[in-house]
């Protein structure tokens, strides 16, 4: 039984097929939408008003086709895991031999007074929230909009209302945007990015409450600025969907504790996806990831170990993003750096790369339309091969692995 | 449509009729092994990786200058990879040979 049909919950049920598991599957989610593709939702989907459902991940006959149970629109209230059973709302109980928790995140709603009563007001995480946000911002593209919050997805948003004709704020609290996950280099690059495109990014903006006239809002800043808005989107990151781990009393810390085969502190339940708190042997620490890789490789690890194969979670983290027409790649995790080295290629468009090192080890890559940074960084924190900084930062030097060593 | 064969890393030949879409779509809609597609077709992560059989490369045509980048992050790469989400279903695809990436 897997709670939670999204990318790991449904590649989890698609795997355990393939390692050959004979016994039933049975996926449930509360979302009703035949499970899709999320990242696209801030990006391409949003833009793209030709298309009116978002992309599923499988067509509807495949789940028959490997008889795989799939229950949208049913929400499961509570677990026994002394029974080995699970109760759904609608009051049925049903049991499992394996339960799978696939629960995912929810956006997180600051507790800024006034926005629960404002009108307009989104997060996104699925595809109701793209097809709220497309019928307020509505065919008449004059719609002025206020996004709470300078992270990815913030400024994803920001990039695709923009291209809609929306006139878009980004209202950051920290000094700079990407404040938590990027080196001030990047975050310079993107606010430049977005000002060129002509949404207005504002940093040290605390919002302090939100105020409501007639058929607007006024979003008010501890600085004394008013913007006003006719949509309010946040975007100030996700908390973990942890209550049903908590009923069974699972072990739980940054998210649901697993080990390296995604079996949570019961042996009976796995955990897989941006919920969990797993261990990672390339950074040595536990990690609490929010990624599409993350989601399909943990699956895949959790569906082997329960056909008892042995296996271990040991992956480099890597992410995307698309924002206008520049391509952000992403590897390993930059947390706890202490010195960059930037390399920037010449060509005419922006192409270039910041490499993030703790003393001589090179923890992470962003690279900025620049796939071949991306690769040859990848191969490096893989092999833990240590890299010339000077012949790095030299782009005369050929990007190849050979070259950098 | 096209006829397209798939054969995996198990020697399994998979043969499917594409109408529209990417290569990588069909796959994953099929569960060919091997070809995972986890970014969702935007040549960001490599995980859909064919050796297209040699006579059928006039049929693909060749990989794109980010897709030749990409395709360096897997060791088994030839002249004959490419990413398949970046190969659109066409008529011209027709009885195209796609061996999938070990």
């Amino acid at each position: 039984m897997v709670i939670g049909a999204s990318h790991s919950g449904v590649n989890l049920a698609f795997a355990l097929r393939r390692e050959g598991w004979e016994g039933e599957i049975i996926l449930y989610d509360t979302d009703p939408e035949l499970p899709y593709h999320r990242p696209p939702l801030s990006k391409t989907y949003l833009t793209n008003d030709e298309r009116f459902s978002a992309t599923p991940l499988k067509s509807a006959e495949s789940y028959d086709r490997d008889n795989i149970q799939l229950n949208l629109g049913v929400k499961v209230a509570s677990i026994n895991s002394k029974e080995k059973k699970v109760v759904l709302e609608e009051g049925s109980v049903q049991s499992y031999d394996k339960l799978v928790l696939a629960t995912g995140a929810r956006p997180i709603v600051p507790p800024i007074p006034g926005l629960d009563t404002a009108i307009n007001v989104f997060s996104l995480r699925t595809a109701a929230h793209v097809q709220g946000i497309r019928n307020a911002v509505g065919s008449n593209s004059d719609k002025k909009v206020v996004v709470i919050g300078g992270g990815y997805i913030g400024l994803e948003i920001a990039a695709s209302l923009k291209k809609l004709g929306a006139d878009v704020t980004v209202l950051e609290r920290e000094e700079r945007i990407l404040a938590r996950v990027t080196a001030p280099e990047m975050s310079k690059f993107f606010k430049k990015l977005h000002s060129a495109n002509g949404v207005e990014v504002l940093t040290q903006k605390n919002v302090t409450y939100v105020k409501q006239n007639d058929f607007c809002n006024e979003v008010i800043c501890s600085d004394g600025s008013t913007h006003h808005a006719d949509i309010i989107i946040i975007g100030v990151g996700i908390q973990v969907n942890k209550e049903l781990a908590e009923q069974a009393a699972l072990n739980i810390e940054n998210g649901i504790k697993v080990d390296a085969t995604a079996c949570t502190s019961n042996k009976d339940i796995y955990a897989i996806g941006d919920c969990t708190f797993h261990f990672n042997p390339y950074y040595d620490r536990y990690v609490r990831l929010e990624s599409v890789q993350n989601a399909v490789e943990q699956a895949k690890v959790a569906a082997a170990s329960i056909c008892r194969k042995e296996v271990v979670y040991d992956i480099i983290p890597w992410f995307w993003s698309d924002q206008y027409d520049v391509k952000l790649q992403i590897v390993g995790l930059s947390s706890g750096y202490d010195n960059i080295i930037i390399r920037k290629e010449e060509k005419e468009q922006p192409c270039f790369s910041i490499w993030y090192f703790s003393g001589e080890r090179l923890l992470s890559v962003d690279a900025i339309n620049n796939a071949k940074a991306y690769v040859v960084g990848t191969k490096f924190i893989k092999a833990n091969q240590h890299i010339d900084k000077s012949k790095l930062a030299d782009n005369s030097v050929d990007f190849k692995p050979a070259n950098l060593v | 449509m096209a006829k397209i064969t798939f054969i995996t890393s198990d020697d399994e030949t998979i043969v499917l009729d594409g109408i529209s879409g990417s290569v990588m779509e069909l796959a994953v809609e099929h569960n060919v092994k091997g070809i995972d597609g986890n970014c969702g077709g935007v040549c960001s992560c490599a995980t859909c990786h064919v050796h297209v059989a040699p006579d059928d490369l006039s049929k693909t045509g060749p990989a794109s200058e980010i897709e030749t980048d990409m395709l360096e992050l897997d060791d088994n790469t030839d002249e004959f990879s490419r990413l398949c989400c970046q190969i659109e279903i066409s008529d011209a695809l027709d009885g195209v040979v796609l061996k999938v990436a070990k």
